[in-house]
């Protein structure tokens, strides 16, 4: 199995401004993404990982160029970008290259946050999605379980985590620039998300006053408000609540904007001036741009919140080395058994472990009987024939005809049988 | 004497120097020497000023040097004791290099006391000049707050963050800084001027003479009003009050020399 077969093509915060990425973003239908890659030939594998600040496709082709140009058409179909602004949008990533950045995505040391722990989950859940829908098959199997064991063995072994870098920690640092003590200040979360739900879990141990819920189902907001004891109320209420709150989470899947800068002008007024924090963690964006240009607002969307968390780089620089070392160790594994996954290498091992075995019982069974060297000598012939003949037929089953999809099927159904990959960290 | 200035003006640049030093580094020890020479500095100052006294045999706040001297005094001690009521996050950098700004400025100005014109013999030049120069301590300090609000404000609307955003206190501490030394700093102002016109009553027989003096102190006064009665009535604050706090003390510096030097009155007496 060649590496060169496996490619990642996709975009994300630094290769894309998120005017670009909320264009992508394949919020409308869920299945539509999964048929058209389905759908596209030229690709064997693939699965299919979108977040808030990436997109990208896993796939493995024998005809690359060909599948590049189809995926790069899939990403952008929904917006009017000329072919050569998607590729300047986009990264491509090749063989070894591109097991070494999904393993760096996974393990978060590419995520805008780095550390961050959502990226896991959102590719568990990619991972799982594409399955249901036969997207992976045997070598994006191997490779993403690869992936999230190494992305454990990061958070086991590394600080990586540790420093308190996410978008909600950063969220909590500007708020206490802006407002110094957070404890008489009133917070509304609009939509409930995950990252969302982490930043108002933050504050609230900062010690702000009260959480607000906003959300467009009443249930769900009532039912996150008991989480934080606050306030659900529904989201046609925001303005009104605008006049009393000090911070607003917003991260509704909303495709438009949920609050213009006149909405808030005049809220502003009845505020006397005091400061509003606004957070937009939602792409698209929920909240109008514009709005930072309002006296005592501050608005900060997710690629603003980055910024913030670059100034704690310099402390994390040393784990994510770390991290990276880890990286490569696991990346030099997954290849090494992707160059196993040929047939004489894997007959060579098959007939290695069998002859193992065979020699290490014997020397066992020797050292406790006292036989002639005649019989040792008929013994050690019986043994080796019992193998070669019970070797015979899954040897026989991996050669016959097969297509390129059944080889690898078959090559990895007799590895993992016989357990061929010895993996310290385990393949799940 | 002028030994003594020196000190006192090597002591408020070593300050300043440590203070800077601390702003870049923000080690903690840099601080507290940066501090205790502050203190000592501004007790061998207040030395200074009670010698002047001595030697001009009335209150030295009749010549150009002894007025700013007396100016970087009063911005030393009203930071220092507001120090010691709360604690604004790398306000002394700030502060210590106005101080020491005003201190090259009494430097270079002649240190000979002239004698006192008959006019100006009264009880209330002590009261009129040392209050009215104590404001524009605490007016200073506003200014000083108004920048920085205006620096952090910047780097966190452009999302741009360099040297003073994790350096600088947090917004809202800012502003109720600038409120607070505007609070000291407008009463004693007030106070200022109605003791000057009791004082002009005396010498020249008339409360307001709408000397150019006179005047631009009437003007700085209604700006800090206007400041006040904007962030109480309108609800201003923030940048906008951090503005008016600079453009206020702009005001006081131009009642202090550009009326001396650019236009002239009564008070060109005072040099």
């Amino acid at each position: 199995m060649s590496v060169d077969t496996i490619q990642i093509l996709g975009v994300n915060h630094k290769t894309a401004p998120i005017a670009v990425r909320e264009k992508l973003s394949f919020s409308d239908d869920p299945e539509a993404p999964f048929a058209t890659l389905n759908a596209i030939d030229v690709c064997d594998e693939f699965c299919f990982l979108s977040t808030c600040n990436r997109v990208e496709v896993i796939y493995t082709s024998r005809r690359q160029e060909e599948a590049a140009r189809a995926v790069r058409r899939f990403l952008f179909s929904n917006c009017d970008v000329s072919a050569e602004e998607a590729e300047e949008y986009t990264y491509l990533h090749q063989g070894r290259a591109a097991v070494h950045h999904l393993f760096r995505v996974a393990s978060s040391l590419d995520s805008m946050v780095v550390g961050e722990p959502q990226i896991l989950g959102q590719l568990k859940d990619a991972y799982r999605k594409s399955g249901d829908r036969g997207g992976p098959g045997v070598i994006l199997n191997r490779m993403l379980h690869k992936a999230f064991s190494v992305a454990k063995r990061i958070r086991t072994e590394t600080d990586i985590g540790g420093h308190a870098v996410s978008i909600s920690y950063a969220a909590v640092e500007l708020a206490k620039k802006i407002f110094g003590k957070l404890d008489n200040k009133k917070v509304l979360l609009v939509g409930a998300g995950e990252m969302a739900e982490l930043a108002a879990e933050h504050l609230v141990n900062q010690g702000v006053a009260e959480v607000i819920v906003a959300n467009r189902t009443l249930e769900r907001a009532v039912t996150l408000a008991r989480c934080f004891k606050g306030l659900a109320v529904s989201l046609s209420e925001l303005i009104p609540q605008l006049e009393v709150i000090d911070i607003l989470i917003s991260s509704t899947g909303a495709p438009g904007f949920i609050l213009h800068k006149d909405d808030v002008r005049s809220v502003m007024r009845k505020r006397r001036n005091r400061p509003l924090f606004l957070i937009d963690i939602a792409v698209p964006r929920d909240l109008d741009p514009r709005l930072n240009d309002l006296e005592n607002v501050y608005l900060y969307d997710m690629d603003d919140l980055n910024n913030v968390v670059e100034m704690n780089k310099s402390e994390r620089e040393q784990e994510a080395g770390v991290a990276e070392r880890i990286v490569s160790e696991d990346c030099l594994k997954f290849l090494q058994w992707l160059d196993n996954m040929e047939l004489s290498p894997t007959i060579t091992a098959l007939m290695k472990k069998a002859d193992g075995i065979r020699r290490a019982e014997l020397k066992k069974t020797f050292s406790h009987l006292d036989l002639s060297k005649k019989d040792k000598k008929s013994i050690d012939k019986l043994t080796g024939s019992i193998i070669n003949k019970l070797l015979h037929d899954p040897i026989l089953f991996l050669k016959e005809n097969h297509t390129a999809e059944q080889k690898q099927q078959k090559l990895d159904l007799i590895r993992q049988m016989f357990s061929l990959d010895k993996d310290p960290y385990g393949s799940h | 004497m002028t030994l003594l200035f020196a000190l006192a003006f090597a002591g408020y640049v070593m300050a300043t120097a440590f203070y800077i030093v601390f702003f870049v580094t923000q080690k903690k020890t840099i601080r507290t020497t940066a501090r205790n020479i502050l203190l000592a500095t501004g007790l061998v100052h207040t030395i200074i000023i009670i010698g002047r006294y001595v030697a001009a045999g009335h209150t030295p706040l009749t010549t150009h040097h002894d007025t700013v001297s007396f100016f970087a005094w009063s911005v030393t001690w009203a930071f220092l004791s507001f120090r010691w009521r709360y604690r604004v996050k790398n306000f002394g950098t700030f502060v210590s290099i106005v101080v020491m700004s005003l201190m090259i400025i009494a430097a270079l100005s002649s240190r000979v006391i002239t004698p006192l014109p008959p006019a100006l013999q009264s009880a209330w030049l002590p009261i009129h000049a040392s209050i009215a120069i104590m404001a524009d301590g605490f007016l200073a300090l506003a200014f000083c707050g108004g920048i920085m609000y205006l620096l952090l404000e910047r780097e966190l609307k452009q999302k741009r963050f360099g040297l003073f955003f994790s350096r600088l206190p947090s917004l809202e501490a800012l502003d109720s800084l600038n409120q607070h030394c505007i609070a000291i700093g407008f009463p004693l102002m007030t106070v200022g001027i109605i003791t000057g016109s009791f004082w002009a009553k005396q010498a020249w027989g008339s409360y307001w003479h709408w000397d150019p003096k006179e005047t631009w102190s009437l003007i700085t006064w209604f700006l800090y009003a206007a400041l006040l009665h904007l962030r109480f009535t309108v609800g201003w604050r923030g940048r906008r009050v951090a503005i008016m706090a600079i453009i206020g003390f702009c005001s006081v510096l131009f009642t202090l020399w550009g009326v001396t030097y650019l236009l002239s009155g009564a008070h060109s007496y005072v040099r």
